[in-house]
Parts: structure tokens; C-alpha cells; sequence
């Protein structure tokens, strides 16, 4: 069971993150599909960040000595990092879009296609090969946080909430969880957040009213490319043991559907998160997981195709959107670029 | 002349083409100064590595490989002509896939899965009836058949539920992409059609040749020697030009495009909207499949079955194919040529250069990215001439003949397009 809420949280909080992402930028009127090819660049950015500085011997003496406070604080700084670049690349997605009043699914498809292609070119040219790895260790050894860090010996047994959510996790996932929360205050509880909202429904009438649209829809495109940026190298760093290859698995797009699924708001997203990080979960290690503690691998046992395992996070995802999709309301000026003239 | 010349420049297809020329302009440019950058940056590559990266990547496709002193040679090379037809085979009937659901308003991202699904179909097919019982044409034909009737049954699942339960096509198809790609891995795993016999191989399906089910030459490879082109380039052209006389010409094509320029007028003319989409789906989806079908029937590519974890590239590409002719049908045939090219010179240049295949996808998706504003900017010349005819026709004589009628059909195929 602890394995399982701690697996299952590791794959639900970068979807989150990418599907909070997305609600920026729509609520402030912007269709960003490039959620994917955001995160693709950010983890490629993030990890080339962690192997440049272990390269350069930085954070070396801390790994030695087991200082686990500056190896937290490499973590994220290399989240900044991967943060920033995707708010650089997604600043493309907004230029066409505010500036150019361009086709925003194509823009959108434009940035997925660059970014594979950006970074396998430069992974080639760097690595020699298809995947950038960490230059030296593994994702674990450096920045996972275990309870020896927090004092605790080996063999304490810090009960089953100490456990779950105190041994063996990444800092990235709190960091996430937090950010998450703040940025759903920000956007429902003060002014920035309502001025952008009203942009994403009725932009004539907030232009009206004196805030600046393409402003507005800026800053909401930024704020959802930093965040996608920082998902995509969360996303590496936890299960992808810090490496870049290219692709997220498809990340993105679940995070779109995750978004959907939730309505647009924070804390169905958030529920919808975890809904899909447990089928994540279990398709990615169903052989492993013991849910009751009994030493019996029930989902292994159940003589069930891994293929079916590994399909299921897509098809409850139609089952589901076949429910809630009559249900749904978008932002109503999403997609639509804004006109000053238009009444 | 240079009135003849304005009156060319005033027709809407004419500004698409200069359009896509400069996208295409752009693109290749950004490509060449990203060489350039990493040339000078990378101390293993330097300024003559860049020189031969540029000259690859504009004109890879002439490129005969490297002369004795170790120079780039260039010529022409049929080996390359004909595989890059070859490639273009697919390219051209997924771009037609993707621009069939653009006409009807719906963004086909589904082709991958499309790809998948008929891929096994034909495969199955292709390798499953005995050759010795059934005459290889007669298979081939029912391969390339049951390929295409996958393709089309995978693609109608998105439209289906988007008619019916109005979920995003878009989300649908990115799931239904997985769901095949899992499906696909399913039913190879473990089964007869694996290929066991060749040494290092265990990863393939086995080529159709091995039934004696292949793509016919006739002729193309005298042609072209040394290339892996066959008959199939010629069905895609011919597929392409049946639906481009599908959409204009047909009763059943205009209520497609009717549906994607404005999807309530067309119910309120007594057309099912649902119906179409469904419909135009299926119609994708076909496409999509018959680009896979022609690919594996050639007898000599292979298809690697455990493909749970990425998506057949040649599905995406389908969109810059189909965004580059502006969804018609036969400047399809062009631009997925076009993209076909861009490969073979990325293939240059990953095998005679430091650089990789990767840099041509750079370009792609600067052409894409680039293809997002210049229906913009044609909307804006439309729109312009529009309102100066409107508020006062006089003043302009000169120009309102044209004025009068471009704007209707400038605007028309902007309802088209997305």
C-alpha cells in the first residue's frame, strides 16, 4: 500500500502540474496543445542543467560528503531551470497567438513537433546517442530523499504515514503539491488570477474595464509554459531516472484530457490527477504491487495481459470523458484570438 | 505583364503557393543557421563541417556521397529519386488523411493509431492466406483492403464519440493513438507472425516477401536502381486525385466541407452534421491505413511490433504534409514529396556529416509553425480588400473586379483550413 500511494503519487503530481499548466493559459483564452512539447523541452533542459554542473564537479563534494540539503538545492535549481526554459519556449506559442493572431492548435502542433526534434538533434550531437543521461550516479542516489537524511536510523519504522510520505520521495513532488496549491489561490482569490480569468470569457468586456488583454493572455501562456517545463523534468527526474529521450510518454496530451476531465478547475484536476497517476501506476508496475500487504501480487496473479494493464490509463480516460464531456464547459474565449474591434 | 502578374497574385490559390513558398524559405534558413550555430560551437564539427551540413540540407536529395579526397559529390543520384518516392508514398496518403478531417473541420492526430491498426491488418492478412492456395495479387489486394477497412474502423471510433457524446476529437484521437499502439504489441507478442528465423531479428515481423506478397516494380526499378520504389507512389497519386474530385465534385464531399466552413448552417440546410463527422473520420482513417497497407506491402520494409512505447512518426507528419498544401488534395502530392525529400537529406546527412536526421524535423516544424500565421495574413489581405470594395467601390476601379469576387473564396477556404 505505501508503495503504491507513493508510486501513484510520483506519476499523478506532474500531471497535475502540466494539467494546472494548461488551465492558465486557457483561462486566459490560449488553447495550448504544446503542453507536450513544452514539458519535452524542459526536461531536456533540466537534465542537461544536472549533467553540465556534474560535470563541471559541482555538488560532487556534497554527494560525498552526504550533505542531502545542497543536493535538494541542485534539485531545484535545476526545476528552476527547466521552469524557465519552458516559459522561453512557450513565449513562441504566444507570440503567434497574441501577437500574430496565428491558428493556435496549429501553433500548438508546431511547438510538438519542434521540440522531439530540437532535442533529439542536440542529444545526438552532445550524447552520441538517442538519450541524455545524468553524467554520473543515478536519479536515487542523488536526489531522493530517504529517512536516514531526516535522522532517523534504518531500521526505524516510521508507521505508515512517516513511511508513505517521509522515505524514499523526491522533493519535486512537495515542491509541486505546494506550487499547486498556491497558484490555485492566486488564480481564484485575487485580482491577477479574476483579471485573468474574465480574459479567457469575455475579453471585450475585461479590455473594457482597462486590463490589458494580450497582457493578460501573456502572462497566462508563461505561467502555463514555466509549468509545463518544470512537469516534463519532474516527470524525468521521478521516472525517468533523470534522462532525456525525446518524448514524455505522452505526458502532455494526458494532462490536456486530465484537464478536461477536471472541468478546468484546480481541485478537480487535482482529483482527476490521481486518478489517472494510479492506472499510470499500476501499468507501470502491476507485477510489483502488493495492495492488501499480504505478500501476494494480486494484479500479477490475475493471469491479466501486462498489455491490457498498460492500456487501461487510456481507455478509462474515454470512459470517463464520455460521462463528463456533455457536462464540460471551457473557458468560453479560448481559442479565439482577441480583436480589439470585435463587439 | 505586370498586370497579368497582379491578376495571378489576386487568386487565392496563388497566394497559398507563394505562402508555402516562404514557410519553406524560412524553414530551410532557420535549419541552416541552426548548422551554422553548432557548427561553430561544436570544436569536432567546425566551419567545414557546417559548410557540407548546409549544402546538405538544401540539396541532400542530388547528393551522390563523398569523392575520393573525401569532398561531398553531388549529382543526380536515381537511388535517392526513388526512395524518396517510396517515402513519399505514405506521407502523401496521411497528409490526404489528416486534410480530409480538416475540410470537415476536424483536426486528424489519430493517423498514427490509424497507421497501427492497418498495419497489423495487412500484415495479418498478407502473411496469414497461402500463396500457394490463393494467387499472390489476389492477397495483396485483400491485404491492402482489410489495411485500409482498419484504418477506417479505428478512425470512426473519434469521430463517433465526438458526434455522439461531444468529446474533443483531438483528446479522442491522442487516446485512441495509445490504445493501438498497445493493441498492436498485444496481438504481435508472442505470435507465429513474429520473425524467428533471421538471426537478430526477433523484434520484426516478418516481411510480406516471405509469403510472396509484394508491391509490384514494373519497370520503376529499372528506373531508379538501387532504390526501394515500386507501384505504390503511383496509387497514392491516384488516390490523391480521387479525392480531390470526392470533395469538389461530389454531392457527399460538399456536405463534408459544408460541415467544417460552418457546422450549424449545414444542419440548418438539412445536412446531418453528426453523420459527416463520423463519416470524414472513416474516410481519415481509410487514408491513413492505406498509407500503412502501401508501406508493408512493398515486400521489403519491416515492422517492429513492440511498439507500446512510440507512435509511428510517419502519422504526425501527416500534418505538415497536409498544413502545406493547405489541405489540397493534389498539392498533397507535392508537398508530401517535399517531405520526403527533407528526409532523405536528413538520412545525408546522419550518414556522411557529424550532424543528424533530426535537423530536417527542425525544419518541418518551422514550416508548421510558420504555416499557423499565413492563413492569418491572407485573411488580413482578404479582409482589407473586403472592406475598401464595401465602403467605397469607386475609388478603386481598378481593383474591385478582383476585389469583388476574392474575398467570398479568400474567406471560404479559411473555414476550410482549420
Amino acid at each position: 500500500m505505501t508503495f503504491l500511494i507513493r508510486q501513484t503519487l510520483i506519476y499523478a503530481v506532474p500531471l497535475m502540474v502540466v494539467a494546472l499548466a494548461g488551465v492558465f493559459a486557457e483561462r486566459s483564452g490560449i488553447i495550448n496543445l504544446a503542453l507536450e512539447g513544452i514539458m519535452i523541452f524542459g526536461a531536456f533542459i533540466g537534465v542537461l542543467f544536472v549533467n553540465i554542473v556534474q560535470q563541471a564537479g559541482g555538488f560532487s563534494q556534497a554527494k560525498a560528503g552526504g550533505n542531502w540539503i545542497a543536493l535538494q538545492g541542485f534539485a531545484f535549481l535545476a526545476m528552476l531551470v527547466a521552469a524557465v526554459a519552458g516559459a522561453v519556449f512557450s513565449l513562441l506559442l504566444s507570440f503567434a497567438s497574441v501577437n500574430l493572431k496565428a491558428d493556435q492548435t496549429i501553433g500548438g502542433t508546431a511547438l510538438n513537433l519542434m521540440a522531439p526534434a530540437l532535442v533529439l538533434f542536440f542529444i545526438r550531437i552532445i550524447a552520441n546517442q538517442n538519450v541524455l543521461n545524468m553524467a554520473g550516479g543515478d536519479a536515487p542516489s542523488w536526489f531522493m530523499l530517504r529517512k536516514t537524511n531526516l535522522g532517523f536510523s534504518r531500521t526505524d519504522d516510521l508507521g505508515f504515514f512517516g513511511e508513505t510520505f517521509f522515505n524514499q520521495v523526491y522533493l519535486a513532488t512537495y515542491v509541486c503539491v505546494i506550487l499547486f496549491v498556491v497558484l490555485s489561490v492566486i488564480l481564484y482569490r485575487t485580482r491577477f488570477g479574476l483579471r485573468l480569468r474574465s480574459c479567457g470569457e469575455n475579453p471585450q468586456a475585461a479590455d473594457s474595464l482597462g486590463i490589458n488583454v494580450y497582457k493578460m493572455r501573456y502572462a497566462g501562456t508563461t505561467i502555463s509554459g514555466a509549468l509545463a517545463g518544470m512537469g516534463g523534468f519532474v516527470y524525468a527526474l521521478t521516472t525517468a531516472n533523470c534522462s532525456s529521450t525525446g518524448e514524455v510518454a505522452g505526458f502532455g496530451f494526458l494532462a490536456l484530457a486530465v484537464m478536461i476531465f477536471g472541468n478546468w478547475k484546480p481541485l478537480n484536476i487535482a482529483g482527476a490527477a490521481l486518478l489517472f497517476g494510479l492506472f499510470k501506476c499500476i501499468a507501470a508496475s502491476y507485477a510489483s504491487i502488493d495492495i492488501n500487504g499480504d505478500g501476494v501480487c494480486l494484479l500479477a496473479s490475475a493471469g491479466i495481459s501486462p498489455h491490457l494493464y498498460r492500456m487501461l490509463p487510456y481507455i478509462i480516460t474515454l470512459v470517463v470523458l464520455a460521462f463528463t464531456s456533455k457536462k464540460s464547459r471551457a473557458p468560453k474565449a479560448e481559442g479565439i484570438p482577441y480583436d480589439k474591434g470585435q463587439r | 505583364m505586370k498586370e497579368k502578374w497582379s491578376a495571378l497574385m489576386e487568386q487565392d490559390g496563388a497566394k497559398t503557393v507563394v505562402a508555402s513558398l516562404i514557410s519553406i524559405l524560412i524553414g530551410l534558413l532557420v535549419g541552416c543557421i541552426i548548422v551554422v550555430i553548432v557548427g561553430l560551437a561544436n570544436k569536432v564539427l567546425g566551419i567545414g563541417a557546417a559548410w557540407d551540413g548546409i549544402r546538405l540540407v538544401l540539396g541532400g536529395i542530388l547528393s551522390t556521397g563523398r569523392d575520393a579526397v573525401g569532398n561531398l559529390s553531388f549529382g543526380f543520384n536515381p537511388a535517392n529519386v526513388g526512395n524518396m518516392l517510396f517515402r513519399a508514398t505514405p506521407l502523401i496518403l496521411t497528409g490526404l488523411s489528416v486534410a480530409v478531417a480538416f475540410k470537415t473541420g476536424l483536426f486528424n492526430i489519430g493517423a498514427p493509431g490509424q497507421y497501427l491498426m492497418s498495419t497489423a491488418a495487412t500484415l495479418i492478412v498478407a502473411l496469414s492466406i497461402p500463396t500457394a492456395v490463393v494467387p499472390a495479387p489476389l492477397v495483396w489486394l485483400l491485404a491492402f483492403l482489410s489495411g485500409i477497412l482498419a484504418g477506417a474502423a479505428w478512425g470512426a471510433i473519434p469521430g463517433l464519440v465526438k458526434a455522439l457524446l461531444n468529446i474533443n476529437e483531438v483528446l479522442a484521437c491522442i487516446m485512441t493513438n495509445w490504445i493501438a499502439a498497445n493493441l498492436v504489441t498485444w496481438i504481435f507478442d508472442g505470435s507465429t507472425w513474429c520473425n524467428m528465423e533471421e538471426f537478430g531479428k526477433t523484434g520484426y515481423v516478418y516481411k510480406t516477401s516471405f509469403n510472396g506478397v509484394e508491391t509490384a516494380k514494373w519497370g520503376l526499378d529499372v528506373i531508379f536502381p538501387g532504390s526501394q520504389v515500386n507501384w505504390g507512389i503511383v496509387i497514392a497519386v491516384i488516390l490523391a486525385i480521387v479525392v480531390y474530385a470526392f470533395i469538389t465534385k461530389t454531392t457527399m464531399g460538399y456536405e463534408l466541407v459544408s460541415c467544417g466552413s460552418n457546422r450549424h448552417a449545414a444542419r440548418y440546410a438539412g445536412i446531418s452534421d453528426k453523420r459527416n463527422i463520423v463519416l470524414s473520420m472513416a474516410i481519415a482513417g481509410g487514408l491513413a491505413g492505406a498509407a500503412a497497407a502501401l508501406y508493408y506491402l512493398s515486400g521489403n520494409t519491416e515492422f517492429f511490433w513492440s511498439t507500446y512505447q512510440s507512435l509511428p512518426a510517419v502519422g504526425f507528419n501527416g500534418i505538415p504534409v497536409a498544413l502545406l498544401a493547405a489541405s489540397n488534395p493534389l498539392a498533397i502530392i507535392f508537398t508530401g514529396c517535399f517531405m520526403s525529400m527533407l528526409n532523405i537529406a536528413g538520412q545525408q546527412l546522419t550518414n556522411l556529416t557529424g550532424y543528424n536526421e533530426y535537423i530536417t524535423d527542425v525544419v518541418i516544424a518551422t514550416i508548421v509553425y510558420l504555416s499557423a500565421f499565413t492563413l492569418v495574413i491572407k485573411t488580413l489581405i482578404a479582409g482589407r480588400k473586403k472592406r475598401a470594395a464595401g465602403v467605397d467601390a469607386k475609388v478603386i476601379p481598378a481593383a474591385s473586379q478582383g476585389a469583388g469576387t476574392t474575398p467570398e473564396t479568400g474567406k471560404e477556404k479559411e473555414g476550410e483550413g482549420v
